[in-house]
């Protein structure tokens, strides 16, 4: 700030813009403020109820941990300038892409997981060259896949057990080597002695809550490595430009449709994260898993500031958006509301956050 | 014009053709180091076409393409590019929502390395975007303000400040004042003057004869696919030009 004040350009008129000001015009401040008025809330209608003792703390921990992996890879394609509808369904397949080869095929499960996320990858591959040879719009595309991949998720669990769900996959996660990057939790041995000095509640000496869940981490791990990718790195640039104006950032040399194309291929990755850890932590999977999520994606990132026309957003602001979701999701439980209403409030919540993004569309974009 | 020998750039006799449409018939055309070339002509005079040529999108059927006197034929703009040839189209590959620093760099980032992991030198974009928007004109305060809340001349001066900066010795403008009110094409019109002290040639398309009178050393005239010729500024006043670019017929009248 205080070289800004230095220049003084007198030919050109530029206004003083404070700290405050430009805090207010960076893409998370919605959805900080978000979280502070939704911890409030919860704080004040649902503070003495246990929501926020160790174990009512981790279920919206938990959901939003889920939501959030998903919502990152929603935020950076849309940030790109595109939708991927076929995230929820891509949950469910990429659960069954783990579940069937280990269950029915006696395939090892670390081969399975391998599978799972080759296939996710490789349709989101798939769905990304669509979406760039055809020039149709990413919305309709993936809505295609939404429809192919849960009728493939029936038609397989269909034939491999009669049923839609495929159960007992959990135990066969045992001993494997690459498992625990999506079953395990982490910290347990900080947790017992939390537990052990009264810091959180325990049940006959063990702590209610044994861990943290590695959903959380990935979570967090994915938040940090892709906020910094957008910020920092020269991808991240190029992700803002497919989404700011694709045919400005191809004329300057752009590779815009290998942007996509990989943000499509993360979408797919962010999606079987999700599906796996699911399997592992239920120990089935089920072929109406992910049902809904790719809107819940798109709220979250929405509320986390991003704009629906593209180029402009924050993988932070989306996993704000996320946390919000999970803590108003679960939180009503807490409080003497009717948890029905949770819906209602997540409508108003988007269509205020909604609002409010295009409001500071127009003010970055507003000519002098 | 064409033997002339020091000429940067330089087209003998090109024509193109669209189907049956003569979109350019024999045009004769070329640019020396550090001039100002003002290619005028009223809609559809074949202005687009000659400089989609020059920018190497798209080849002549006939006709000569001479870059530092030698016959080229460009594949792609990033050919025409790679020899400094730069054009910057009216649309200006500007993204509004992207930072100045952001959109100076766009496509051609300065990398910082870190080990194995590569960074977006942020700190050198920032700086150096903000010394070249000085050195053409414009004073930034933060080079961190989106593109969108610059005027219509600083986003000009932007895009122009970018092509120079990544090295270009024949700046092709297409129509850089067209849109713009007359405050903010003097601007531009100062940054094409400071442009032509630095020994950058620039090809100025316009049909504003009083913009390209102010800063051009030279004008050739086109008129249906045809040349009307090139002039120096000295051989013929803004209204033989005006009289040139409408082929003959009389526009003062319609000023009484």
């Amino acid at each position: 700030m205080k070289e800004v004040e230095e220049s003084e350009s007198p030919n050109e008129r530029l206004r003083k813009i404070s700290w405050l000001q430009r805090f207010l015009s960076k893409p998370e401040f919605g959805s900080f403020a978000g979280v502070l008025l939704t911890f409030t809330i919860f704080i004040i209608f649902a503070g003495d109820s246990g929501m926020f003792a160790s174990d009512g703390a981790m279920t919206w921990i938990i959901v939003s941990s889920y939501l959030g992996v998903i919502a990152i890879s929603a935020c950076t394609l849309m940030i790109a300038g595109e939708f991927d509808l076929s995230i929820g369904s891509m949950i469910g397949f990429a659960g069954m892409m783990v579940a069937i080869p280990t269950k029915y095929w006696g395939w090892p499960m670390y081969a399975s997981i391998m599978f799972s996320i080759s296939v996710a990858v490789s349709l989101g591959f798939v769905n990304g060259l669509i979406v760039v040879r055809t020039k149709l719009p990413s919305f309709i595309v993936t809505l295609a896949f939404l429809y192919i991949l849960r009728g493939l998720c029936l038609t397989f669990s269909i034939i491999s057990t009669n049923r839609t769900i495929i159960s007992g996959v959990g135990d066969l996660a045992k001993g494997d080597w690459l498992a625990p990057i999506f079953q395990a939790e982490v910290g347990q041995d900080l947790f017992k002695w939390l537990g052990k000095m009264d810091i959180i509640a325990t049940n006959e000496g063990d702590p209610l809550v044994t861990g943290i869940p590695v959903i959380c981490l990935w979570w967090v791990g994915l938040g940090i490595v892709m906020s910094f990718v957008l910020l920092k790195t020269r991808f991240g640039n190029w992700i803002f430009a497919s989404g700011g104006d694709a045919e400005a950032a191809k004329n300057v040399g752009v590779p815009v449709n290998r942007v996509k194309i990989l943000l499509f291929m993360f979408s797919a990755f962010c999606a079987a994260v999700f599906g796996i850890c699911q399997v592992m932590d239920i120990g089935s999977a089920a072929a109406d898993r992910g049902l809904l999520k790719e809107f819940e994606a798109i709220i979250a990132a929405v509320i986390g500031g991003t704009l629906l026309t593209g180029g402009y957003g924050s993988v932070v602001g989306a996993c704000f958006g996320a946390l919000i979701f999970g803590v108003v999701v679960q939180g009503i439980f807490y409080t003497d509301i009717d948890s029905n209403w949770f819906r209602v409030f997540l409508g108003l919540m988007l269509l205020i956050a909604v609002i409010f993004n295009n409001y500071i569309r127009r003010k970055v974009t507003e000519k002098k | 014009m064409s033997e002339d020998n020091n000429n940067i750039i330089s087209i003998n006799n090109v024509s193109k053709f669209f189907g049956t449409v003569i979109a350019l018939k024999d045009i004769n055309f070329g640019v020396k180091k550090g001039e100002v070339h003002a290619l005028l002509g009223d809609n559809g005079a074949g202005k687009s076409t000659l400089i989609k040529i020059l920018s190497g999108v798209h080849n002549q059927d006939i006709g000569e393409y001479l870059v530092d006197q030698k016959p080229v034929r460009f594949g792609s703009p990033r050919d025409a590019l790679d020899r400094g040839i730069a054009t910057v189209y009216q649309d200006l590959a500007l993204v509004p929502l992207m930072s100045i620093a952001r959109n100076f760099f766009m496509g051609r980032e300065p990398i910082k390395k870190f080990g194995p992991i590569s960074l977006f030198d942020q700190k050198l974009a920032y700086q150096l975007s903000k010394e070249k928007m000085a050195e053409v004109g414009i004073n930034i305060r933060d080079p961190g303000q989106a593109v969108g809340t610059l005027s219509g001349g600083e986003r000009q001066c932007l895009a122009i400040a970018r092509a120079m900066y990544f090295g270009a010795r024949v700046l092709i403008l297409d129509e850089p004042t067209a849109a713009l009110g007359v405050k903010q094409s003097s601007i531009v019109l100062k940054l094409i003057l400071r442009a032509k002290k630095r020994g950058i040639s620039v090809i100025f398309i316009t049909h504003n004869p009083a913009h390209a009178y102010a800063v051009a050393d030279t004008f050739t005239v086109l008129n249906l696919g045809k040349s009307m010729g090139t002039f120096k500024k000295e051989e013929k006043s803004k209204a033989d030009i005006i009289e040139l670019m409408s082929g003959g017929q009389e526009l003062e009248n319609l000023e009484d």
